[in-house]
């Protein structure tokens, strides 16, 4: 793990209030789902943010502005600098097995499903996508993922786009028999996900952290394992290592 | 995963040997003040990734009592203009398993010596604690955390009463010949009290100050940020505080004092040794930038130089005059 400076490529909104960053410096991550976190000029904490894609010299981030500190990075511009400490955390399994997966993504959950779903292309694994939105503008990646050569379907809360409903409504009406799951996105998904779908998976948690890397412990859900920090042992866990209350 | 260190060839951190830093803390010598707190660096290990621990003072890990605890319900994290609170509430693996699992591993990357946060919440927690921690590799001194609320006495906290401060240094001291410092809690009316009655009843070294009870409301649910509501208030917003009752304290008592609070930078650590400790621990300021304590040690010989100190051991109180 490193702290570095990265140098912004290029940052700009890709859906109402979602901004996508792209930093180049010093790239190694090894999973998709890890996360990085970012020192915020003017701010105390760092804000971690799941990495969507990377290659060898560059990385992507897709945020959305809920706060005063993303609203901080979404005014700043190519050719500036953020000091990050990446990559953290243990992220989705790639070689989980899995024959046809699905991707289940929720708002700004959809973004590390995009690095997942090209590390599977990668290893002949051909993933399907649905991805849930409040409603049309809020929408991203939706040709990114399409230009991978893959079966995008989409939920929207209000209807405007897709489905009417959640990412468990798009995919049993359009008939998706998967024999797994990678899910990222709002804690209730996450939980109907788990709970809904009979076949195994993984999902990927959220809480706010302390450090990122494994210091503080303010992180920790308890699972059938024990106690474990979503900024180390996770964010991705297995289906069958989360209790849901 | 393969670590390298983004600002230092691996020769280097041997250069921070340097014996204008060394110190005396109630007889153990640290080979500079500059100490990572306890919750704040975990069992150390896990900060190994970063740079080589052994350019350290001493550790104090985290806050352990006699059984495992999962702490408090997430949110447990809020920030604040230049601080933060946590609501952690003490999680540990319990004192066997840090004996068993997390002490060897602190020991593979770190060859120092280990400060013993300990937690309890009754008496005879403290004490089986402690008991158990005497004689353990590499532990050379405990650190009382006497924050927590004694479920026998009204969940009053240890820490802000004269009697049950000095009835838990009364009742450790019997088991452990371990140099015993007492960490006080700055949520009282009068710290120097407290201070002597640590003393008094055979402390051997105090710390102050573990973190100020705060909070912070979300301003869309109108509801506290941390589930648990409540929280311990620490990083660099809270260093005059804990300058402020070092320097108290240490005109009080004639035990040694480790200063902590919000210190980030060498001259933090200078400020906080003329005002009466002899090392400083560094809590906070590790979790926003990981090799702080590292930075801090690195940059301590040029701002001695800038204030015309010429060793750290002459520095302690030298602010109070005589
Ligand atoms: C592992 C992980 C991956 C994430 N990936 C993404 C991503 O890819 N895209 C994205 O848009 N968001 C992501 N988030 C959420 C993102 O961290 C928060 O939206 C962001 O920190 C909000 O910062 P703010 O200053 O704008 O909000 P504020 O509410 O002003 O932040 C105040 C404090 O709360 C913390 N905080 C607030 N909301 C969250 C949250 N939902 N999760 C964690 N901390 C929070 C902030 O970090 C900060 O310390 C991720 C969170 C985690 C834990
Ligand atoms: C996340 C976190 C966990 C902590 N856990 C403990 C603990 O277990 N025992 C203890 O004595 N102090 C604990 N502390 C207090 C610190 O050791 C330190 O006294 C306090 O944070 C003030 O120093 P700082 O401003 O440098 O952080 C904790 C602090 C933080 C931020
Ligand atoms: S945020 Fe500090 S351990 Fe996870």
């Amino acid at each position: 793990m490193m702290q570095n400076i990265y140098k912004i490529l290029e940052n700009r909104e890709i859906a109402s209030g979602t901004m996508s960053m792209r930093l180049e410096g010093e790239v190694d991550f090894y999973r998709p789902g890890q996360f990085v976190n970012i020192a915020v000029p003017g701010f105390t904490l760092r804000r971690p943010i799941s990495v969507c894609d990377w290659d060898d010299r560059s990385f992507t981030i897709v945020y959305a502005v809920v706060g005063d500190g993303t609203e901080r990075m979404s005014r700043m511009l190519p050719g500036e600098s953020l000091d990050i400490l990446a990559p953290l955390g243990t992220g989705f399994d790639p070689d989980a097995g899995a024959e046809r997966p699905v991707l289940l993504g929720g708002g700004v959950g959809c973004p590390p499903l995009y690095g997942l779903a090209r590390r599977l292309l990668e290893r002949g694994v051909r993933p399907t996508v649905v991805l849930g939105f409040n409603s049309a503008e809020k929408m991203m990646l939706l040709d990114e993922f399409r230009a991978l050569g893959l079966d995008v379907y989409v939920a929207t809360l209000d209807g405007s786009y897709g489905t009417k409903g959640f990412v468990t409504d798009a995919m049993r009406l359009n008939g998706l028999d998967p024999d797994y799951f990678y899910a990222c996105g709002p804690t209730p998904m996450l939980r109907a996900v788990c709970l809904g779908l009979g076949i195994p998976g993984e999902v990927s948690l959220e809480a706010r952290m302390g450090c990122g890397f494994g210091a503080c412990v303010c992180c920790s859900v308890e699972t059938v394992g024990g106690s474990k920090r979503i900024c180390m042992e996770g964010p991705a866990f297995r289906k069958e290592e989360l209790i849901w209350k | 995963m393969e670590m390298t260190n983004g600002n230092s060839c691996p020769g280097e951190d041997m250069n921070l040997a340097d014996p204008r830093l060394e110190v005396d803390l109630g007889g153990v010598r640290l080979k500079n003040p500059v100490i990572p707190a306890s919750g704040c660096f975990g069992y150390g290990y896990v900060m190994s990734r970063f740079y080589d621990l052994d350019v350290l003072g001493a550790i104090s890990f985290k806050g352990t009592t006699l059984h495992p605890r999962f702490g408090n319900p997430l949110p447990r994290v809020a920030e604040c203009a230049s601080g933060m609170l946590n609501s952690v509430g003490l999680q540990n693996p319990g004192i066997d398993a840090v004996l068993e699992k997390e002490l060897p591993m602190m020991r593979s990357s770190f060859h120092g010596p280990i400060i013993a946060n300990i937690s309890g919440f009754s008496l005879d927690e403290y004490r089986e604690c402690c008991r158990r921690i005497d004689g353990a590799p590499g532990v050379e001194i405990i650190e009382l955390n006497v924050s927590c609320p004694n479920v026998h006495g009204g969940g009053m906290s240890f820490g802000t009463s004269c009697e049950s401060v000095a009835e838990v240094v009364r009742a450790v001291k019997e088991v452990t010949s371990l140099p015993l410092f007492v960490k006080l809690s700055p949520n009282v009316t009068d710290i120097v009290s407290i201070a002597r009655a640590a003393e008094d009843a055979g402390a051997d070294g105090l710390c102050l100050i573990n973190t100020l009870l705060g909070m912070r409301i979300d301003l869309r649910t109108r509801r506290p940020i941390m589930a648990n509501g409540m929280g311990g208030f620490s990083g660099r917003d809270i260093f005059p505080v804990a300058v402020r009752m070092i320097w108290q304290v240490s005109r009080a008592c004639s035990v040694p004092v480790i200063g902590c609070g919000g210190v980030a930078s060498a001259e933090d650590v200078l400020e906080m040794m003329m005002a009466g400790a002899k090392a400083v621990e560094v809590g906070t300021a590790n979790l926003i930038n990981p090799t702080a304590c590292r930075d801090i040690i690195r940059n301590l010989p040029a701002a001695m130089d800038r204030y015309g100190i010429e060793n750290l051991k002459e520095l302690t109180s030298s602010a109070q005059g005589n």
